[in-house]
């Protein structure tokens, strides 16, 4: 693979890939909480 | 008898007469890096066995790194096979609080735009002529996180080991000298102000906190299995220290084992240090793409603030995106200080200290997809 396509990919897929995978982390972690709230606990 | 005097006298000055030029250089250098850590406090825990690692591996003719030598049995026992990071990991896990960053979980992709940097330095390292695995051990230089630069260095650049730590670490404790101006330069005095103790954010409760390294695990090591030692590491020493039931288990994770891998990695990185293979054009070059890195971290992590700031209808300080990188907490703590410098009333670390938690993940993260996609590409 030449240098200008390996470049390419790994800014295309590495850096969507972690904004993605965090975002997606971000969205699921925000669904957790909502499914255990805090104040449910320290009822 | 007069001759084996003077072959004797001619033994002890071996290694004097085996001092290449570079060695000398080299064990000052040594030096300097034994004062950053003894006499200026910067990373002391790594600078001062990295130091005398360096001194002792440019000593001629004591062999240290030979196949026999003490600090390459060393590196063999931890650093070759990357088993050091991953242990230091574990500690990290354990001595990591990610409330802050479950309390706002948008704050999430302000950890990935910090991540920016390793894939363009990517890029600019190809340009300068560096091999494809050698471009990526520079590039995750810019995750400005010690042992994962160590881990993808030693396994797929180990020629590159020395200067890609010493860069990492040494970045990492210049974070509030690098980042403030980028800060400044890239936000207009009004977004320095704006105020987020009104953000609204709510505590995460002790089940999301025991799911989170669960999930984290999982989810990550399913997109990217080739990271999974590094992600399932940070995430066991989170899961030991929420669970709350191996408290034993956490403080030797954050206190013993992190203590003495620390000594042992830092003084195997030094005894990577060798003068002949360090002192080169290459070197150089490796300390400025670093500090290229982290610079595009920052800015990256800026300008992903502002556009969070503009979707969240100007509720977000655009400086906490700075924080968006690995370096904890360091970099909390220069958003908390450039924030108060425009508003004193303002307190942004909570928000920051959330951001750079969510750096951590996002180095960790980062640097997992970007093994898979080599492997997906065949060049590992």
């Amino acid at each position: 693979m030449d240098n200008w396509t390996f470049a390419a990919t790994m800014i295309v897929v590495g850096m969507g890939g972690t904004v993605v995978v965090l975002g997606g982390l971000g969205l699921l972690m925000s669904l957790l909480k909502r499914i255990f709230p805090a104040q449910d606990e320290k009822r | 008898m007069f001759d084996a005097i003077i072959n004797g006298l001619s033994g002890l000055g071996a290694g004097l007469l085996h001092m290449h030029w570079s060695n000398p250089v080299m064990i000052v250098i040594g030096g300097v890096l034994l004062y950053l850590g003894i006499k200026k406090d910067v990373e002391p825990l790594l600078l001062v066995p990295i130091g005398f690692g360096a001194i002792l591996v440019n000593i001629p003719l004591a062999d240290l790194m030979g196949d026999e030598g003490f600090l390459r049995t060393i590196y063999n026992m931890g650093v070759a096979n990357e088993l050091f990071p991953l242990l230091i990991f574990i500690g990290i896990g354990s001595m990591t609080d990610f409330g802050p960053l479950l309390a706002n979980p948008k704050i999430f992709l302000l950890g990935a735009a910090g991540q920016f940097g390793i894939f363009l330095t990517i890029a600019l390292a190809l340009l300068a002529g560096f091999s494809q695995l050698d471009a990526v051990a520079i590039g995750v230089i810019g995750a400005c996180d010690g042992p994962t630069a160590i881990y993808v260095t030693s396994k797929y650049a180990p020629h590159l080991l020395g200067p890609v730590s010493v860069a990492a670490y040494s970045y990492m404790s210049l974070v509030p000298v690098i980042q403030p101006p980028i800060m400044k330069w890239l936000t207009t005095e009004q977004e320095r102000q704006i105020d987020m103790n009104a953000f609204p954010t709510t505590p995460p409760s002790k089940t999301t906190k025991l799911l989170f390294p669960i999930v984290v695990t999982v989810i990550g090591g399913l997109i990217a299995p080739k990271g999974l030692p590094l992600l399932g590491t940070i995430m066991l020493g989170n899961l030991m220290k929420e669970s709350g039931v191996v408290s034993r288990l956490t403080k030797a994770s954050e206190n013993e084992i992190a203590n003495a891998v620390t000594l042992f990695l830092g003084i195997s990185i030094g005894a990577t240090m060798d003068g002949r293979m360090f002192l080169t054009p290459q070197t150089l070059m490796i300390l400025a793409f670093g500090f290229i890195a982290i610079c595009l971290d920052t800015v990256c992590g800026v300008l992903f603030g502002k556009i969070m700031n503009a979707f969240t209808g100007g509720k977000i300080n655009p400086l906490i995106g700075a924080a968006g990188i690995s370096a904890y907490p360091m970099a909390a703590r220069v958003v908390q200080k450039e924030g108060q410098k425009y508003n004193p009333y303002n307190y942004l670390l909570m928000h920051a200290v959330g951001a750079n938690t969510g750096g951590q993940v996002g180095s960790v993260m980062a640097a997992a997809i970007m093994l898979s996609v080599l492997q997906g590409i065949g060049l590992i």
